[in-house]
């Protein structure tokens, strides 16, 4: 196996990890507002699907958007000043973390409506086969979006117009606090796309290589087809909703069970049987370092002017009015 | 009112025709379209029904099924698909049968093209039109009876526009089309088929400008949209009594013409707003406040506002005309603010 990609994907998962660390040890020190919701226990998914994109290729997702903004080349001292609500902020303090953005390097946001990202990804993949750029969407969604209207309504436009657009349900088991058990019908997430109908399949989330090779399929299916495909990845995230859910809703030991299919961990174990103890200890150093060089950034930087408070809300407001 | 011929504001030696608003709208959206690759036509029956009010005849056989797109009845999915799109960098235009079928897309005007802008700190935009008919028309009934201006107007990073004849309906929907910004475009299912004096030639009319339909000096009436007509006849009424009557079209209502509602307040120190909404949380209510509070020192009595009473439209003839504005009581209320 390619050493160099495994130490890729290592070091972005674990850049993922050690950014929501950080964020959540802020989050308690009260430096970040509003709604804080954790990738960790995750990254898998977000760097598994995102390593096999094309530089032109788009992607969308919901609320829990910080690892998908780092996984598609997003700087991780804009990140968190973004957290912190500076004026260095990925959205200038606009977004926060719901709303991360990279445009220039097609990563079109975090979004914080349940699903709304799903009709919208169809647009945008609307719009490169409109342009015929040959370019691929992506869209994450949780496990709590798929009983929405919007769902819905986005599946099956994407499959009557033969949209390039790859939906990703990132299971990770709970709709907040609700358990799948009691939202969904069935377990298994993937049948929801027969009815539209497009291609799908059930993808093990912890598994980084079986995610990069399910995308991977669902590009090439997206890029020459012209098709769309859902897949179903199964994951799991170790802290509750957002940080103010203590996540009493499930036992220590399903926890630790799934722990101990860690993808980080379990990567780094395959590095050191192949030998690859030093670089992968460099890469820790590398990261810490990176990450707490972000932290010092989004706490030095300024906040915004408050005379900027009025921006943003039009593209350009030239009326004669 | 529905298929007579108006006069209008374009008069000077410009070659005119006169054209039905379906027609004005199409021509705007054609020569748009003609111009910018990246425009396209999407909604319920745009295409091979020729529009559900005929406003795209023609069009599909034009620009083909890749520029004039017809839909399925889901308006969140196409209104996103719409904005995912615009945010692409491409021009859609997204049409609402009615606006009262807006309300299950409102989410993604509202709380998606509306926020794009501000939450991304400007990398994100959506170029689009929201365009299609609001209001009353004859007996349809409580849920497709609605004037919804106040939730798009309420709405920052939205433009809302609400034009009357075809010359303004013409003008106003290529500045729409060619707006950085979201634009809500109100229409009116009752004068699709009203006709009147729209140039040969290419024009635009500005966004955010006020027309005054007719001049007056005793008292100012302010409308919007089809009611403009309405007003119009109120007005030549009250001419018939000795009263002169101003008629302002807002046109647009965000952003308002806040100095043509001042240069002719300061003229006639009185004013009545005629609309279709609710009054409670309206945007009339909102002109009320604004002109009471801002004009205050012009005013000469207390603004009046016209709107309908606090009932869902009920089906029956009978009951429709007591809910709708009036031409009667746009001339008892003008009437009332001069005594």
């Amino acid at each position: 196996m390619d050493q160099d990609l495994i130490a890729d994907l290592y070091r972005q998962m674990l850049q993922i990890r050690r950014f929501e660390e950080e964020a959540a040890r802020l989050y308690t020190e009260r430096k970040i507002g509003g709604f804080l919701h954790l990738y960790i226990g995750q990254e898998a998914v977000a760097v598994g699907a995102l390593s096999v994109l094309e530089p032109q290729d788009q992607v969308m997702t919901g609320y829990r958007c910080h690892g998908h903004y780092l996984a598609r080349g997003g700087n991780a001292r804009a990140g968190m000043a973004e957290l912190l609500g500076k004026a260095t902020g990925c959205a200038q303090g606009r977004g926060g973390s719901m709303h991360f953005y990279n445009v220039e390097d097609n990563f079109l946001g975090g979004w914080g409506i349940v699903g709304a990202q799903v009709p919208v990804s169809a647009g945008v993949a609307f719009a490169q086969k409109y342009k015929k750029d040959n370019g691929v969407t992506l869209c994450f969604l949780g496990d709590g979006a798929i009983n929405i209207g919007s769902f819905h309504e986005g599946m099956s436009l994407a499959s009557l117009w033969k949209l390039p657009v790859i939906y990703i349900i990132e299971n990770n088991q709970f709709a907040m606090g609700t358990p799948l058990e009691r939202t969904a019908p069935s377990e298994d997430l993937s049948i929801r796309a027969l009815g539209y109908p497009m291609a799908s399949a059930t993808v093990d989330g912890h598994d980084i290589f079986e995610v990069r090779s399910a995308v991977h399929s669902a590009a090439q299916r997206a890029r020459e087809q012209k098709l769309p495909t859902l897949l179903e990845i199964k994951t799991y995230r170790y802290r509750g909703h957002s940080m103010a859910d203590p996540a009493k809703y499930r036992t220590k030991e399903e926890l630790e069970a799934q722990k101990a299919l860690d993808p980080i961990f379990t990567l780094g174990e395959k590095m050191d049987s192949l030998g690859m103890n030093d670089l992968r200890e460099k890469i820790d150093q590398e990261i810490e370092n990176e990450i707490q060089d972000a932290v010092q950034f989004a706490e030095e930087s300024p906040f915004p002017d408050e005379s900027t408070a009025l921006d943003y809300a039009y593209v350009s407001y030239n009326y004669p009015s | 009112m529905q298929t007579e011929t108006l006069q209008n504001t374009p008069s000077e030696q410009v070659a005119m025709r006169e054209i039905a608003i379906r027609d004005a709208l199409r021509e705007a959206m054609s020569e748009e379209m003609r111009l910018d690759e990246r425009v396209f036509l999407m909604g319920e029956e745009v295409g091979h029904y020729n529009g559900a009010y005929k406003c795209s005849r023609g069009m599909l056989e034009e620009f083909g099924a890749d520029r004039v797109i017809d839909t399925p009845i889901a308006e969140n999915g196409f209104a996103g698909i719409g904005v995912g799109a615009a945010m692409m960098g491409l021009r859609p235009i997204i049409e609402f049968m009615t606006f009262n079928f807006s309300l299950v897309a409102i989410d993604q005007i509202l709380n998606t093209a509306a926020k794009a802008h501000l939450m991304s700190a400007g990398q994100l935009s959506c170029p689009m039109v929201f365009r299609g008919a609001g209001g009353a028309a004859y007996q349809l009934g409580a849920q497709h009876a609605n004037s919804f201006e106040q939730f798009y107007a309420n709405t920052p990073g939205l433009i809302v526009v609400a034009p009357s004849t075809p010359y303004d309906m013409k003008g106003l929907l290529k500045s729409a089309i060619r707006d950085d910004n979201p634009v809500v475009f109100f229409e009116s299912e009752l004068t699709y088929s009203l006709k009147g004096p729209v140039p040969e030639e290419e024009y635009t009319i500005p966004i955010g400008v006020a027309d005054v339909k007719r001049e007056g000096s005793d008292v100012t009436l302010i409308t919007w949209s089809k009611n403009v007509f309405l007003t119009l006849k109120a007005a030549e009424k009250l001419a018939a009594d000795g009263i002169s009557a101003e008629v302002i079209d807002l046109r647009s209502l965000r952003p308002l013409d806040t100095e043509a509602i001042a240069r002719s307040l300061k003229k006639t120190n009185r004013t009545v707003i005629i609309q279709e909404q609710h009054e409670m949380a309206s945007y009339g209510a909102f002109l009320s406040h604004h002109i009471s509070t801002e004009l205050f020192d012009y005013l000469d009595a207390p603004v009046s506002l016209i709107s309908c009473p606090d009932v869902p439209m009920p089906y029956s003839k009978a009951l429709e005309k007591v809910i709708l504005p009036s031409e009667e009581q746009v001339v008892e209320a003008a009437k009332k603010v001069l005594s």
